[in-house]
């Protein structure tokens, strides 16, 4: 039997989120610990937050 | 990803490519170069401006400290000076004091030494002013006495005893 | 995916990748199946709106050989627009205007060959316009070089002259004061941005002089031509992979030319780990440089691919809710999605900067005792 890939798709989506919105929440965290440094977090949160969305799209499109 | 490699054409890229470089490169020339060095150009102008300014403040306070510094300096000299002078004033005083002192004993000294001479010079003439009177009253007396003879006797005896008695 | 890497070096490193290419290969079938399925179970009218919209969005993705800014009557094929020049490398170069499709009706003629559109793409063709097809049905007709200046090369050019004209305007407005005038008001801090929060943190200050042109250059095109894909002529030219592999080739070729020992001495020998580690590492960090602008490639295509699709089908619903609800939530829905959109639009800009800032960085990273 078949899985639609449809479904391969949803939990790329799931795995890619859940991996972005924790950068997103310790960024928020470390920055209300450190907002002087909030320009430095910030950047290296879309970094991170980029690679796992490249992989993410990635994966999409190889589904 | 088939898909994506069907899609992929090969004309696109060429076309990308070749104006993305040609612009890459008439950009660098025409554009980054010009504003990235006007850009450092007005940095480094301000940041010479602003050195410029912390050292024009450093000399100002340098200047303040070294005028305060001179202030001091003369308000001591000032103090020293007055201090000297009333030392000098009351020593002069002082001076003064005891050589008028000195000046005011002498003369008294004198004074008194001329006072006494004086003083001497006067019982002396006193002296010889009551013995002459003395005499004078005491040959009165005796004239007036020797008019008797028997009071002259009387006074020889007496006399004449009193040596007896010596 | 190996299309690309069709390179000795990475055989021994690509069995995953054939083993996943075959899985995607066979996913795909399936899901074309499911789709096909899908439609056939959906009611007649609906289902032929809804592949009309899925054949408009489609549409709308795909770059084409003439500027068409609406359509008035597909029947008779009437359209609003302009022809664009077709340059061919077919036994020797051809040029001809694109208004001899017909929109893809009809089959052009040019010095004795034949060509018709076939999804988009020119294959040769003869006389009556026949399109053979394999087993898997893939047209097998020839396709000759196509250089043409399609949609996309008439935006590219217009970005291109449009960046020309306002950084050298710019850039002239310093000679006669130290501030920016105009236009680089807006422009200067940007350009600071992309220098000192860039370039300056990710490469250093020794080396980072020699990528500001590409950075600002890449910056600048990107964020143009995706914020221009949200206007109305809604021409996104990022979207076509074609376009994001050549930038990002771009940065990949520039990160190895530029780099220096101490890049390479961790790519082939990694220091300080032991021989065996050494030789394990060394394919896989191979792989990984060309990984690199491999994911820059896909995440810039993707996102704007993404938005533009999601953009699309919410204002479909407009034609598939046929109620008073529909309309407004499209419109809501869409307005919102743009101005998330434009966000994107900037933010794919700023990383895919940002990221080959940082290739660039490691590629002249100096060696540091660890």
């Amino acid at each position: 039997m078949e899985i639609p890939t449809i479904v391969g798709a949803g939990l790329i989506v799931i795995g890619a989120g859940l991996g972005i919105g924790k950068i997103g929440g310790s960024a928020m965290d470390a920055i209300a610990r450190q907002p002087e440094a909030s320009g430095k977090i910030q950047t290296a949160m879309l970094i991170a937050a980029a690679l796992i969305e490249g992989i993410g799209f990635a994966a999409l499109f190889a589904s | 990803m088939e898909k994506l490699i069907e899609q992929f054409s090969f004309g696109l890229f060429f076309w990308q490519l070749l104006l993305f470089i040609a612009v890459l490169l008439l950009l660098r020339k025409f554009a980054w170069k010009p504003i990235l060095d006007a850009v450092e150009d007005r940095e480094s102008g301000i940041k010479d401006a602003l050195a410029a300014a912390e050292n024009a403040k450093k000399e100002m306070q340098n200047v303040t400290a070294d005028s305060e510094r001179l202030l001091q300096e003369a308000r001591g000299e000032r103090e020293a000076m007055i201090k000297e002078a009333r030392e000098m004033k009351e020593k002069m005083v002082s001076d003064a004091k005891d050589l008028a002192q000195a000046e005011a004993d002498k003369m008294i000294k004198q004074a008194q030494l001329a006072i006494e001479s004086e003083k001497k010079a006067a019982v002396a003439d006193i002296k010889n002013e009551v013995a002459t009177l003395s005499l004078e009253i005491a040959e009165k007396v005796i004239k007036g006495q020797f008019s008797d003879k028997a009071k002259q006797l009387k006074l020889v005896e007496e006399m004449i005893g009193e040596i007896k008695l010596n | 995916m190996h299309g690309f890497f069709e390179t000795d070096i990475l055989s021994d490193m690509q069995k995953p990748f054939y083993v996943k290419v075959l899985l995607v290969v066979t996913l795909l079938l399936g899901i074309n199946a499911f789709a096909q399925e899908k439609d056939h179970s959906s009611s007649e009218e609906k289902g032929s709106l809804k592949s009309e919209i899925k054949e408009f969005i489609g549409h709308h993705l795909l770059d084409s050989h003439d500027f068409t800014l609406f359509t008035i009557d597909e029947e008779n094929n009437e359209h609003v627009g302009f022809p664009l020049p077709v340059i061919l490398w077919d036994n020797g170069l051809k040029v001809f205007s694109s208004s001899k499709f017909h929109h893809g009706e009809s089959v052009a003629e040019v010095d004795g060959n034949y060509y018709a559109l076939y999804h988009g793409k020119i294959v040769k063709t003869d006389a009556e316009g026949t399109i053979n097809y394999d087993d898997e049905h893939h047209a097998t007709n020839v396709k000759p070089l196509d250089f043409s200046i399609t949609k996309n090369v008439v935006f590219i050019f217009l970005v291109a002259a449009l960046m020309l004209f306002l950084f050298a305007r710019m850039a002239k407005s310093y000679k006669s004061s130290a501030m920016p005038k105009g236009v680089g008001r807006l422009l200067e801090p940007i350009i600071l941005y992309i220098r000192d929060d860039i370039a300056i943190p990710n490469i250093g200050k020794k080396h980072y002089k020699k990528y500001m042109s590409y950075l600002l250059t890449v910056f600048f095109f990107i964020w143009i031509i995706n914020l221009l894909g949200l206007t109305p002529l809604g021409v996104n030219v990022t979207n076509n992979i074609a376009v994001t592999f050549a930038l990002a080739i771009l940065t990949y070729l520039i990160t190895t030319f530029t780099a220096n020992k101490n890049y390479w001495k961790h790519i082939f020998w990694m220091p300080d780990v032991p021989v065996f580690m050494k030789i394990v590492l060394a394919p896989i960090e191979l792989l990984g440089t060309f990984i690199k602008p491999f994911s820059l490639m896909i995440r810039l295509y993707a996102n704007i691919t993404a938005g533009h699709v999601v953009l699309m089908s919410i204002l479909g619903m407009m034609f598939i809710f046929k109620n008073w609800i529909g309309s407004p939530l499209s419109f809501g829905l869409a307005f919102a999605l743009s101005l998330l959109e434009l966000l994107v639009a900037a933010l794919q800009a700023y990383i895919f900067t940002m990221l080959s800032a940082l290739y660039f960085g490691s590629a002249v990273e100096e060696h540091h005792d660890h």
